[in-house]
Order: structure tokens, then sequence, then C-alpha cells
């Protein structure tokens, strides 16, 4: 009483439909990647021969129409690092205390709720909060100090959710196994849970080095500068930076053709910077991903 | 042993307060644009009745204002119309694009990619995403701007257009992990149950799958919503920066994040003009925050769905 099965040649016929539906839906995303491929290598290819050992290590002059980038260089490596100075402790923290420690309920909800939110912010509206915050309400000058904290607030959800991530992929044996010899919660996380997830909480603070580098929003109005004579002084003076020094080049220069070629050096450094920092995290994922068997 | 257990209660506080720490973040975010924002409403210490610069906004002139003028003399105007119009304009065509191509994207990574290939190509997604704005807006202002002048024949390439379709790159990543992770949620037995109904894996991850991952998928719009109409250094560059109410596609446009962007620094500190940017800031938070909530109730909602 069986129905004859389909003949083999309909089954092809209908997986060869099947693989055709696909092929059309993967046209945006291998055009989407060819798009990246070709702005970093249209930036690359007119950037390239702009840079020099004296691009990089000599002040802009004459008005910023030649010399290099060293004061932009710097001013990002301090504003970036000070903002990971905060928001690291912190976020690390955090973290650990939401994957090992926060009961469910309400409260953590909320909390766990409202730093996810501050993911989702404008960082133009981390700009604002700066200036609210630090420059008018603390009195922090715009500086060196007050863009690094701008910059920490707004990078800190972004440390806490791998970290968080990193941290809860730690099979509960591993907790269970130092509890059962008589280790207290915390001795079991710091040498049961902390090693393992530690690869995965220092990928997850490169991504966030890298972003933070590029971001300009937050910095505008808490202390970077169009232009400073020499390096700062002091963290509570004013900088320049990467990311708005390609800005100025871009759109504020009184003579945009002619800085043109200084305006591609510099998005080809900031760019190498990025992608180095992003590189480096994503060797150490593959290299979690192909040594420890636990996670997937 | 006493001393391991208080050590152990300390470091617990120490964690949570950090926690707490990070959350009270949002909360003072909250705080201060409100404090900031509101006195633009209200009569500062420098308030002249001769002078109309110092004069309070009205809340209605603010939100139903069709002119945003704030060096205008004589009489300065602060209507927000113009501004939401077009963060609202450039964001609804960028995701006109992006939508249906990140959807796409993310059924074909999620249903037919395995390995490293998907750990590649979605490692490239996130690193697009983390790219620096100003990068991609000085691209879209040296390439695509002249591209559309000569194009379409208009003067300049700094409009809607540009803006839109830099944002629609911009808000891809987002709308692609999103997704692609909400189709990876729905579980293995729904496409085996298809299979052996005899559906091909064409017609499962259309009519088993995507519908299976609704919600998740709703969620990423509404994120990559939040990315667009929140982004500011790349639209800065590209849009042309008008504060007109556009008529077409090639009109320059000024969305909210752009205008705090531009007149903040040069706005005097107390001044009528520096509080409403915060009020504007306080707009722009209040539209990121609700979105990110909703996306993530509807993640939750969609993971929710598929635990027994």
């Amino acid at each position: 009483m069986m129905k004859e099965p389909p003949p083999a040649r309909r089954i092809y016929r209908k997986l060869f439909i099947s693989n055709i539906g696909f092929l059309f839906l993967a046209i945006p995303l291998f055009a989407f990647i060819l798009f990246i491929a070709y702005m970093i290598f249209y930036l690359f290819s007119n950037g390239i021969n702009v840079l020099s050992w004296e691009f990089l290590t000599k002040p802009p002059v004459q008005g910023m129409t030649a010399g290099g980038i060293l004061p932009c260089v710097i001013g990002t490596v301090y504003i970036t690092l000070l903002s990971l100075i905060f928001s690291i402790p912190i976020g690390v923290l955090a973290a650990i205390y939401l994957a090992e420690y926060a009961p469910d309920n309400i409260i953590t909800r909320i909390i766990r709720s409202a730093i996810r939110s501050l993911a989702g912010i404008p960082s133009i509206v981390y700009g604002l909060f700066g200036v609210a915050l630090l420059v008018r309400g603390i009195g922090i000058p715009p500086s060196v100090l007050a863009s690094g904290v701008t910059l920490s607030l707004m990078n800190l959800p972004w440390i806490i959710a791998t970290a968080e991530e990193a941290t809860h992929a730690i099979p509960g044996s591993f907790r269970e196994g130092a509890l059962a010899v008589g280790a207290t919660k915390w001795e079991a996380i710091r040498h049961n849970v902390l090693p393992f997830a530690f690869p995965g909480i220092l990928t997850g603070i490169l991504l966030a080095l890298a972003r933070t580098m590029g971001e300009t929003a937050p910095i505008l109005f808490t202390g970077v500068s169009y232009y400073t004579s020499g390096l700062p002084q002091t963290i509570l003076h004013k900088f320049m930076a990467l990311p708005y020094h390609l800005f100025v080049l871009a759109t504020q220069h009184d003579q945009i053709m002619k800085v043109r070629p200084l305006a591609f050096g510099t998005a080809v450094v900031l760019l190498i910077l990025v992608l180095t920092f992003d590189a480096i995290a994503f060797i150490i994922r593959l290299r979690i991903a192909a040594t420890n068997k636990w996670q997937v | 042993m006493k001393l391991r257990r208080s050590v152990d209660r300390g470091v617990r506080i120490l964690f949570s307060a950090n926690a707490v720490l990070a959350a009270a973040v949002l909360v003072g975010i909250l705080l201060f644009l409100l404090i900031y924002g509101i006195r633009a409403f209200i009569p500062t210490s420098a308030f002249d009745p001769e002078d109309p610069l110092t004069h309070p906004v009205k809340i209605i002139s603010f939100l139903f204002g069709t002119r945003w003028n704030p060096d205008a003399y004589g009489q300065p105007r602060y209507g927000i119309v113009p501004l939401l119009l077009g963060s609202v304009i450039t964001t609804f065509i960028a995701l006109l694009l992006a939508i249906p191509l990140g959807i796409a994207s993310a059924i074909f990574i999620a249903e037919r990619l395995k390995g490293g290939v998907r750990i590649a190509i979605k490692m490239l997604v996130e690193l697009f995403a983390g790219f620096p704005s100003v990068v991609i807006g000085f691209f879209g202002l040296i390439l695509l701007g002249p591209f559309i002048s000569r194009l379409f024949g208009v003067a300049s390439g700094l409009n809607i257009l540009n803006a839109s379709l830099v944002l629609a790159v911009m808000s891809l990543p987002t709308i692609i992990s999103v997704s692609e992770d909400a189709l990876r949620v729905v579980p293995y037995s729904f496409r085996e149950a298809a299979y052996a109904l005899g559906a091909s894996p064409w017609t499962t991850a259309l009519k088993i799958i995507l519908p299976a991952a609704r919600s998740g998928i709703l969620a990423a719009v509404l994120l990559g919503f939040g990315r667009a109409i929140g982004e500011t250094m790349a639209v800065l560059m590209v849009a042309g920066n008008a504060p007109i109410i556009p008529r077409s596609l090639f009109d320059p446009v000024r969305t909210i994040t752009t205008t705090i962007a531009i007149e903040l620094g040069e706005s005097t500190f107390n001044s009528i003009h520096f509080f409403a940017l915060f009020a504007l800031g306080f707009i722009l938070f209040l539209i990121a925050l609700g979105t990110n909530l909703l996306a993530e109730s509807l993640i939750k909602r969609e993971k929710r769905s598929f635990t027994l």
C-alpha cells in the first residue's frame, strides 16, 4: 500500500533549486565582503606612499599642510590606554559578579539590562555626558583625562559583555571540583575559572581597545584639539587624536585638496592600528576554539 | 578558615559594587541629560526680557517647530522637526537597503556555512562593525560623493542619498550578526522535522526557520535602527548638514547627532542654545534606550519560546 518513493531525479532537482536559492542569498554577503576589501584596498593604495618614518615621528608643520602625525598617534595611545585603565578593572569585576555571583532576581535583571542598554547609547551622547559630568560638573578641563574617562564609560559595557560571556562559558564542573575539596567560592573562581576564562576576557579587551581608538564623537568636546604644539605635557592638557585629525584634514582644513594625501596617510595609520588589535583578538579567539574542547 | 570566609564575602561585595557602578552610568547619563536639557525650557540666571537670545524655548515650539536656527538675529529658533526628520529619513532609507541584504546574508551564513569559513566570515563582519566611523565617512566623502554627483548630475554628492548609503553599510554588521544568532537559536530538530517531511533546505530556511526566528530578527532590525540613528561622524562627513526640511534625495540633510557635533563647540556655556543641544541629546538617548530595551525583550522572547 506504500506509495512509490520519488525518483532520485526529482530529489536532485529539488536540491538543485534549493542550492540556487541559497546562491542568491549569498550575493549580498559577498558584495559586502568585496566592499570591505575594496575600501581597505582603496585607502591603502592611496595612503601607503605617504607613510614614512618621518610621517610617523614628526609633528604637523606649515599649518598642517606638511610634516607628520606624531602628536595624533601619541594622543590616541594616551586616551585609549587611560580609558582602559578605568574600564578593565571595573568591567572585569562586574562581569565576574554577573557571571558567577549574581542571583537570578529582579535587581540582577535590571543591572544586566542597564549595562546592555549602555552598549546601544550613541557615542555622541557619551560626549554630552562627558561635558556635563566631567568638564562642567567636576571641573576637569577638556583634556586627556576627561576624554579618557568619557571613553572608558563608553567601552565599559563592551568589556563587561565579552568578559561575562567568557566566564560563563567555563563549565560548572570546573567550579564543583574545587568546591568539593573545600575551596570557598572565590578560591574556586580564582583558581579554576579565571585562568581558563582569561583568553576570552583578553579578546574582549583587545576588541574594545581597537574600537576605542577609532572613536571621535565622545572626545570632540572633552579635550581633542585641532592643533597643539608639541605633545600633551600632563593628562590635564589638550591633545590631538588620529580619528579627529582625519576628520579635520578631510573636511575642516582650509586647503582640503593640498592635505588630501596626508588625510589618506592618517586613515591608513588609524586603520593599521585598529586592524592589528582586531587581528590579535581574533587569533586568540581561534586558539580558544581550537584548544578548549568545552567551548563550542 | 574564618579569614578565608571573610575574604570570600569581601570579594563578593567588591565585585557586586562594580556591577552596580557600571549600571549606574546609565542612570547618570539619564539624569545629567535631563538636568541640562530641561534648562533650555526655563529662564536661566542670564534671562533678560530685552534679549531674545536668553528667552527660554517653549516645549511646544521645540517639539513641533519646523526651523532650527539658533544663530538667527532677533529670534533664534529651536524646532527639532527638521533634525528629527533628517535622522529618521536617512535611517529609514538605510534600513530599506540593509534589512533585506542583512537578513539574506544571515540566512546564508546560518544555514549554509560551517566551521572555519563561518567563523572567518563572522569575524570579518564583526571587524567591520568596529571600523572607525571617520574612516567610513572619509570613504563616503571622497569616493561615494563624487560618484553620486556624476551619476545623477547633481551639484553636490553630499546629501541624503550618500548619508543613507553610508548608514546602510554601517548598520549591516549589526543586522547580520544579530539575525544570524536568532536563526541559530532555532533548534536543529525544527530542520530535521522539515527534512523528514520532504522539504528542501531552501524551503526549510524560508518557511520554517525564518518565521520561527522572527522576534530575534525584528530585534536585529531594531538594533540596526539604533546603530544608524546614533551614528555621528560618518554622517557629519557626507550629509551636507543644512538644517532644512529636505525635498529630494539630493538635498543636504542635518540629523540630531550631527547638530550636536557641529554646534556644541560653538555654543556658549549656560546659554539656551547649549542646553537645547542637551535636550536633543536627551531625545536621542530615549530613542536609543527604547530601541535597545525592546530588542532585548524580543531576543529573550525568542529564546524562551524554544525552551520547554
